[in-house]
């Protein structure tokens, strides 16, 4: 009885460090099995980079994370992977739930065709959230989060397209914030952007551990090593190496990982 | 001659050709298009438009004909609009892609290449027969519509297709349920190619004559439909039922009311070509 209660304890314990884990992660697209058993923590409040070259699992390890991959046909899981403890692979989870705890930025900003105003107020609006008042906060706070609002705050009702690339996606990382997550799972946010969009988004990224959960995939190692405390390196569909971010960069324990990120292969 | 000059004059000789060839189909129907105007445009005037037929030439009409295409034209889009976009939406996001959904994709894709009049078999079976419509307005908008969903849903289908996958994924990413990304996202977004190929698909119902005729449509109404159940005639059978008399002055009022039924299918593409070129430029 009374082990068991210190199970709990250090149990919960690590739930509060721990934000995400996987059990056994075995992912397949049909014959293809894209990740082969990977068994990870993710730290809460932290900044998590996952690294490797293409095609090595690590945008599908991702998107494990919010259920992106339930679209792909011939999509198969084995294994858990859980939220605070719990498994969102369950029956019973709502996707869509899901989805609202764990926002999503993409590879290429894709604001919908509508305003700035409609974009961020979007993931609100499909909750059945009406109030006028209400949006409208909503979004001016989502704005100011991501230092968009002085840029865009007279031009609300503009199409986002109008926007440039950089603009675009802070607003698409705005529109994530708006739905309140705790965990914000990021997919190569820089990789069609210009370098001075990305060090603004780089620097937010800084600016929003402290409230959020991050993961980001980047092919680009200077920018994994800037903004990550952990970092994970990704071959073939397996985790390879996962370590402090300094530690990996400067130290690495397996030959595989400083030949990649010393770019002698990948 | 050397290479050089000979590539050139063979590449000169297929522009000409090519030149050639394009005008080909366009002079040959100016010269219809023509040939009916100067036949017909005399003729029309408003009494043309609002006179019921008659059996002297001078004192016909195209009014019954007239609205019978536009009472065909309403009901066919509203009975083909819901059917066609919903079977359209399904297969697109909903089904799942498998051997079942590739052979229903390429058995739509085939029906639209069925002969027409075949249609109007089944609809006068199905229809007029055992639904015992008999041959109303309604039972020619239920054929046309059968005849013109394949198109509706195809056209529908790959204007949803063109939505970025992004958009999608930014939806579901958010939150969206299925049906939020169809009706908040896709719809809007696809909107204006959806509607030039309903448009294009109604320009072609409205020019139709087989199906109708084998549906029992007459060729002689002597009032315009009040009702989806009352009888009917529309444009083409008027058209056909002039040219197949012997008299002169019919010939005229054929010409006239081609000239009315080419105006409505110009107009009717012209609409499309402007929906889709706004929509195109929205969705850059």
């Amino acid at each position: 009885m009374v082990k068991e209660k210190k199970e709990n304890i250090i149990d919960s314990n690590l739930q509060r460090k721990h934000k995400l884990r996987t059990k056994g992660v075995k992912v397949w697209y049909d014959d293809f099995m894209a990740i082969k058993g990977i068994d990870m923590n993710i730290k809460a409040n932290k900044v998590t980079a996952f690294i490797g070259p293409s095609g090595c699992g690590k945008s599908t390890f991702l998107r494990l994370f919010n259920r992106m991959n339930d679209y792909v046909d011939g999509f198969r899981l084995e294994g858990e992977v859980t939220i605070d403890g719990e498994n969102i692979y369950k029956k019973k989870v709502n996707v869509e739930q899901l989805r609202k705890q764990v926002g999503m930025v993409f590879q290429k900003p894709n604001p919908f065709p509508k305003s700035i105003f409609e974009n961020v107020a979007y993931g609100l609006k499909i909750q059945g959230l009406k109030d006028k008042k209400f949006l409208q906060e909503k979004v001016e706070r989502s704005l100011k989060r991501v230092a968009l609002w002085d840029e865009v705050k007279d031009d609300l009702n503009k199409s986002a397209l109008a926007l440039s690339g950089g603009q675009q996606q802070r607003l698409c990382i705005a529109r994530a914030l708006a739905v309140e997550p705790s965990i914000i799972l990021m997919d190569e946010p820089t990789s069609a952007l210009d370098p001075l969009s990305t060090s603004k988004i780089e620097e937010l990224i800084y600016e929003l551990k402290k409230d959020y959960t991050i993961v980001i995939v980047t092919h680009n190692m200077q920018q994994a090593s800037r903004v990550s405390d952990y970092t994970a390196f990704f071959y073939l569909g397996e985790l390879i190496e996962y370590d402090k971010t300094k530690k990996l960069f400067t130290n690495p324990e397996k030959k595989q990982t400083e030949n990649y990120i010393t770019g002698r292969f990948g | 001659m050397n290479n050089i000059k000979k590539n050139r004059w063979k590449d000169q000789a297929f522009k000409f050709w090519g030149i050639f060839c394009t005008l080909l189909g366009l002079v040959l129907l100016a010269i219809f298009i023509g040939s009916i105007i100067v036949d017909g445009v005399q003729r029309i005037d408003w009494d043309f438009l609002t006179s019921l037929p008659s059996r002297k030439a001078d004192r016909a009409g195209i009014y019954t004909a007239l609205m019978g295409s536009v009472w065909v034209l309403v009901l066919t889009t509203i009975i083909a609009l819901p059917v066609g976009i919903a079977a359209a939406i399904y297969l697109e996001e909903y089904a799942k892609k498998n051997r079942l959904s590739s052979l229903l994709e390429v058995n739509i894709s085939n029906l639209a290449g069925v002969p027409s009049i075949i249609y109007g078999l089944l609809g006068l079976e199905i229809f007029v027969r055992i639904m015992q419509m008999g041959a109303s307005v309604l039972a020619g908008s239920f054929t046309l519509a059968l005849l013109i969903l394949p198109i509706v849903i195809v056209s529908t289908r790959e204007a949803i297709k063109a939505v970025p996958k992004s958009i999608r994924d930014a939806s579901f990413a958010l939150g969206a349920s299925k049906w939020q990304t169809v009706s908040r996202q896709l719809l809007p977004a696809s909107f204006g190619g959806i509607l030039t190929g309903v448009i294009l698909a109604l320009s072609r119902a409205v020019g139709e004559t087989a199906p109708l005729i084998v549906i029992g449509a007459l060729t002689y109404v002597p009032f315009a439909p009040k009702s989806p159940m009352d009888e009917f005639s529309v444009l083409p059978i008027q058209i056909f039922n002039w040219i197949s008399r012997p008299q002169h002055g019919f010939e005229v009022n054929a010409a006239a009311a081609i000239i009315i039924l080419l105006l409505i299918t110009f107009m009717m593409n012209g609409i499309a070509v402007y929906f889709r070129n706004k929509w195109q430029r929205k969705l850059k």
